[in-house]
């Protein structure tokens, strides 16, 4: 049997490959210059992340290609979804490096297992298999587990590991079972083969929506919906400020990638189900996410409740594809690219929401409460103008990005039939606004608690600031984007 | 004769009763690991049987990896769990609770 070896084609993988590589000598140069010079790891790092954008840019032919027997995919969506999860990463690693040097967490295993976690997302991205779907979820999650306790001495911050932990292994294990069930009734793990047998009908309907009931219950995990989303306000609170903004951003693109990956690439001739499903989590998600905001006093809390509303409006998209069980291609692009783009915009608000908090902590202090924004015009009236941006944008007021990306999916929810729902998204956007603008309140017509100087990095300031103006501008030309998504999924889908 | 049917219902059962430990242990975190363990251990039965009355053999492969995993998974929890304890001297369910809101 093993002269039949053919060695697979390795092209299409090779930023994974190139990451692995470069996280060995990551390793490598941590062992030999941790103690004295902490800057190369990171320094390293970033060049690896810029070399895997390099790559993915060059290898993108926009074609599809399957390797490793059909258990890896390139195609124009990997390739747009894998270079977000690169900026995303990169800036994360940009804002985080003051705040870890000064709470002495910048050790070599911090940007180890932020790469590790990001070839997990790129391998979900990619995935073409369930096996492959699964490996990479359990790369990423694993080396998350790890990243939220790496505070070793902070109480929180080992409680909420222990919660992602126990949360995080119950979804795996409801995806799992989910995946045997499909498995079973389709014979095979193959991605592109399940939609096969779903399309020819010869598979057994009822053990396929069993099976499909448990898959939706881990896809809703990973991206936070209610019922499942028990543990992204623990951990959004528990974990150090920058290993928050990592799980808040990146991850939420590969999320959504198992979600496209799973529900339509594979199980697109079981849509009239999961549409109802994620319907009933998306209304409850934006309800509930909008509700619990308001309570916080945390603003890492309350922006975990927002997460939470926003994976609501973005599955708002997922769901309206198929209309009257017809597969029609345009709408189908057309809703899957509306969410593309919502969850694109939210990493983009979501990674400037977490810097404003990184920007006002310093050694020995976390400007984690919402008073900690009090009468930030006064002390910086540019950074308070920043916050003022991505907090409209969140909340959805025009002419931001927040603005286009929540249009683009309320639309594509009204033109599949469902306008009650999109009355009532748009009705708790309304009162999600009410947070968002308190924030704006606190910092403009408030007298300041905290007076200390800002003290953050020309870097962080630099990039902070282009994180804002890029928030507005994209809102200005919202095309742009919109139009780079719909490409990419009319050549990938 | 066993038929698939019958392990089907064994898988079934044991993953309820894992996923049951999980919502119902207020004790100990270390039952807690032991339920999700049985969670994927049920899903490789699951998966063998499959395998096994569809003559193909890529869910038994799959079953492979299932292990390869849960081993490096209960490996990070125990991790997890020895860095708490140092944190919190107990491992009961009910002491963690800064975490509110």
């Amino acid at each position: 049997m093993l002269n039949n070896f053919v060695v697979p084609d390795l092209y299409p993988a090779a930023p994974e490959i190139f990451l692995l590589l470069m996280s060995f000598l990551v390793l490598f140069v941590d062992l030999i210059f941790g103690a004295t010079r902490r800057w190369m790891a990171a320094m390293l790092t970033v060049i690896t992340l810029i070399g895997c954008a390099a790559i993915t840019l060059v290898t993108s032919d926009g074609q599809t290609t399957l390797t490793f027997s059909n258990m890896f995919v390139d195609d124009l969506l990997s390739d747009f979804l894998k270079l977000m999860t690169y900026l995303a990463v990169i800036m994360m690693l940009i804002y985080s490096r003051q705040y870890m040097a000064d709470r002495g967490l910048d050790k070599g295993e911090f940007y180890v297992l932020v790469l590790y976690a990001t070839m997990g997302m790129m391998v979900m991205i990619s995935a073409a298999n369930f096996l492959t779907m699964y490996l990479g979820l359990e790369l990423m999650s694993l080396s998350l587990y790890g990243l939220v306790a790496i505070d070793r001495d902070s109480t929180r911050g080992t409680e909420a590991a222990m919660k992602y932990f126990v949360l995080g292994a119950l979804a795996s294990g409801l995806l799992l079972y989910g995946m045997s069930m499909i498995y079973g009734a389709t014979g095979t793990l193959e991605i592109g083969g399940v939609a096969q047998v779903l399309y020819e009908g010869q598979a057994e309907r009822p053990v396929l929506v069993f099976g499909l009931v448990f898959l939706l219950a881990g896809v809703a995990f990973k991206l936070g919906l209610v019922p499942f989303h028990m543990w992204i306000p623990d951990v959004y609170h528990g974990a150090p400020t920058a290993v928050t903004m990592f799980i808040g951003s990146a991850p939420k693109l590969a999320a959504f990638a198992m979600a496209l990956r799973l529900l339509v690439y594979a199980l697109l001739g079981l849509a009239a189900d999961w549409q109802k499903m994620l319907l009933i989590m998306a209304v409850l998600s934006i309800g509930l996410g909008n509700l619990a905001a308001i309570a916080q006093t945390n603003i890492k809390r309350m922006l975990a409740y927002s997460a939470i509303s926003h994976m609501g409006y973005m599955v708002l998209g997922l769901m309206s594809g198929v209309v009257g069980g017809q597969v029609d291609a345009f709408t189908a692009v057309n809703a899957y690219s509306s969410s593309l783009y919502y969850t694109v915009a939210y990493v983009l608000m979501s990674l400037g929401a977490f810097g404003m908090v990184l920007l006002l902590s310093r050694a020995g202090y976390e400007a984690e409460n919402l008073d900690d924004f009090k009468g930030l015009n006064k002390r910086s009236p540019w950074f308070a103008a920043m916050m003022l941006i991505i907090m409209f944008s969140m909340a959805g007021i025009p002419f931001f990005i927040g603005f286009f990306a929540k249009f683009a999916v309320l639309l594509a929810a009204i033109k599949a039939g469902y306008t009650a729902v999109a009355v009532v998204a748009v009705m708790f956007s309304l009162v999600g606004a009410f947070f968002y603008l308190r924030v704006v309140k606190l910092m403009y017509f408030d007298n300041p608690v905290d007076s200390a100087p800002i003290t953050a990095g020309l870097d962080f300031r630099v990039l902070l600031s282009l994180n804002g103006l890029a928030v507005a501008a994209f809102g200005l030309f919202p095309d742009a984007v919109m139009m780079i998504c719909t490409t990419t999924l009319t050549r990938s889908l | 004769m066993i038929s698939l049917s019958h392990y089907l219902i064994l898988a079934a059962i044991l993953f309820a009763i894992g996923t049951v430990g999980i919502f119902l242990n207020r004790k100990n975190l270390i039952v807690l690991l032991m339920a999700i363990e049985l969670m994927l251990l049920a899903v490789n039965i699951n998966f063998v049987a499959f395998s096994h009355y569809l003559n193909d053999l890529s869910g038994q492969l799959f079953v492979f990896f299932i292990l390869v995993v849960a081993a490096a998974e209960s490996g990070i929890g125990l991790a997890i769990l020895v860095v708490l304890f140092r944190n919190l001297s107990s491992i009961d369910v009910e002491d963690i609770e800064s975490l509110k809101g």
